[in-house]
């Protein structure tokens, strides 16, 4: 099977300082992958070589075989790489059925239309309204965002995403600043993706990663230190120092 | 399950078209109201429309897209010579002349736009102005073809589909320029409303936000910049067509900075706002300057800062909050 997502020897240097250390993964179609590591180990900056929002100072991005190193943010996304943000970037005078209408018209190529209705298209509509359903996000709708909780908008921010059908959806920790008893729809929500899709997720709650992920990414001072399943990484000695234990003695408490 | 969880949102019954119908309607019916308080006033009156579209022109660049311009007059000035020079060479029908003002407007402003939102912030303000002192200096250099500082005269459109020609008590052109707002106002309303628009908006809000759901925001802007310098374009058409002359006041810097300052009174981000900013400003400026010649530029300023302290969003916010409110009031909680 092709390859979703190809990352080739990434880079990434600020001044003297290697954020991103020759990183190399591949994303398939249903790979479910997290990406753990410390702070500050450089997961959102790999997060935003993989977008376009950085460029990298050497090392290549494949999609399907072909290079995007030198594409555009907006031609990664229309190639199917989407992402979700770790602090939430919405339209935020817009309201919630607007903000994911947009995403579902800039998906079906009507946003340059002039003159026809938008959010309340019948056929958009019928699409937001039963993403929203599903987030439990329905009685929100024609609120405003910046009205809405922190946890709330991050809810937003992942049906944005779905909104969007992407093929690989990287997803920079989804479940920070959600409260706990809301936590569950948002891996409810990314169960029900598309099976053929790639999902990167980053996420510090080693619960969600531990039901969520197949496959686990660890990154420790801009290295990949340990790629395997699950069930290995917390025996894993590198990954153990990497963390000072910390994370190995969590997964161990009830 | 599906259904009844899609049931939670909250429906929205619009009736298609009553927006655009009833902002005909109240334009109609203010046009109605000045022509009959104030009949002898019909020049003043068509001079305040004229402006009113470079008002609404720059709501769309700066109310719904977020750039900062203080040159947004090029567009208006550069379709109201074009007007003037085609008319003085012999184009007379101002129907055409409209199109001659729409489309220098449209190029005007697509130039301007490919320039402007290249930036943000402030490289983007001192662009603006740049780009606006440039087509002022070319207004007053190009002799020959504008006039200079004398100004370009002898515009003598002919008949209004041949039929209404242009009195000297204004009352054509009154009703010519009202005609024409009526239309581009009702088109604008939909537009704004449009995908198109709602994505305007969701760029002022977040450009990057924007470019991650697949938008090239740059394109997007500048096709705007071109909308916006077709409805500035039809401002100016109907200033040089109904006052007869053009001059370099509407190139210059301070017409820039007096349609910003309609605009920020009446509340950008809104059509509306914008209407009403053009309006009160030019109407209070009108009877304050004739009260008190020597002044009135400080009143002016009072009642800016007034405004900005009391209701910093716009004259138009606490009436829009109004008619929210009692919409909310109508709807089942």
């Amino acid at each position: 099977m092709t390859d979703l997502l190809e990352a080739r020897s990434i880079s990434r240097a600020f001044g003297g300082l290697h954020v991103t250390d020759k990183v190399s993964f591949t994303l398939r179609p249903g790979d479910r992958v997290a990406l753990i590591g410390p702070n500050g180990a450089g997961k959102t900056t790999l997060v935003n070589l993989i977008t376009g929002d950085i460029a990298p100072s050497s090392g290549q991005f494949l999609m399907g075989g072909e290079d995007i190193t030198g594409e555009s943010i907006p031609a990664r996304v229309q190639r199917g790489l989407v992402r979700t943000f770790q602090t939430t970037r919405l339209f935020q005078n817009l309201t919630v059925a607007d903000n994911v209408a947009l995403a579902i018209m800039q998906r079906r190529r009507i946003t340059r239309r002039f003159f026809s209705g938008a959010t309340e298209r019948p056929d958009v509509r019928a699409e937001w309204s039963s993403l929203l359903a599903r987030l439990g996000l329905a009685r929100l709708a024609y609120r405003k965002v910046s009205e809405l909780a922190y946890g709330q908008q991050r809810l937003i921010e992942l049906a944005i995403g779905i909104a969007l059908k992407p093929k690989v959806l990287l997803l920079d920790e989804p479940a920070a600043g959600v409260p706990r008893d809301e936590a569950p729809r948002i891996l409810d929500a990314i169960n029900q993706l598309s099976a053929d899709i790639a999902v990167l997720m980053i996420e510090h709650d080693m619960d969600l990663v531990f039901k969520f992920a197949t496959r686990v990414l660890v990154l420790a001072a801009g290295r990949l230190i340990f790629e395997g399943s699950p069930k290995d990484v917390t025996a894993d000695h590198e990954v153990r120092r990497a963390y000072l234990g910390s994370y190995a003695d969590a997964r161990r408490a009830p | 399950m599906t259904d009844i969880a899609i049931d939670h949102v909250p429906g929205k019954r619009s009736i298609p078209f009553v927006q655009e119908g009833l902002g005909a309607l109240t334009i109609i019916a203010l046009g109605a109201v000045g022509c009959f308080l104030f009949p002898d006033d019909l020049a003043l009156l068509t001079r305040l429309i004229g402006i009113s579209f470079l008002v609404l022109s720059l709501d769309l660049v700066t109310g719904y897209c977020g750039i900062a311009t203080l040159g947004h007059a090029a567009q208006f000035g550069v379709a109201a010579y074009a007007v003037g020079i085609a008319c003085v060479r012999g184009v007379t029908d101002p129907v055409a002349l409209l199109a001659i003002g729409i489309v220098a407007g449209t190029l005007m402003g697509l130039i301007s736009g490919a320039l402007i939102a290249r930036f943000r912030g402030l490289p983007q303000l001192v662009l603006s102005i740049a780009v606006g002192q440039l087509v002022a200096a070319l207004a007053n250099k190009l002799q020959w073809l504008t006039g200079g500082s004398d100004g370009l005269s002898g515009i003598l459109p002919g008949k209004v589909f041949g039929i209404y020609s242009f009195d000297m008590y204004s009352r054509t052109a009154f009703l010519f320029s009202l005609a024409t707002l009526v239309v581009v106002f009702v088109a604008l309303s939909r537009f704004v409303r449009s995908p198109f628009g709602l994505l305007c908006r969701g760029i002022k809000d977040d450009d990057l936000r924007a470019k991650m759901i697949g938008v090239a925001v740059y394109p997007r802007l500048v096709i705007m910049y071109g909308v916006a310098g077709a409805v500035a374009g039809v401002g100016g058409a109907l200033t040089a067509i109904s006052t007869g002359v053009v001059g370099l006041d509407s190139v210059g810097f301070e017409r820039s900075a007096e349609v910003l300052v309609m605009l920020v009174l009446g509340g950008a981000g809104h059509l509306w706002g914008a209407l009403a900013g053009a309006l009160i400003f030019q109407i209070f400026e009108h009877i304050v300057s004739a009260a008190n010649p020597f002044h009135w530029m400080t009143l002016v300023g009072l009642l800016l800062i007034l405004i900005v302290v009391f209701a910093p969003r716009g004259l138009i916010e606490p009436v829009l909050m109004l008619v929210r409110r009692r919409a909310g009031k109508g709807r089942p909680s």
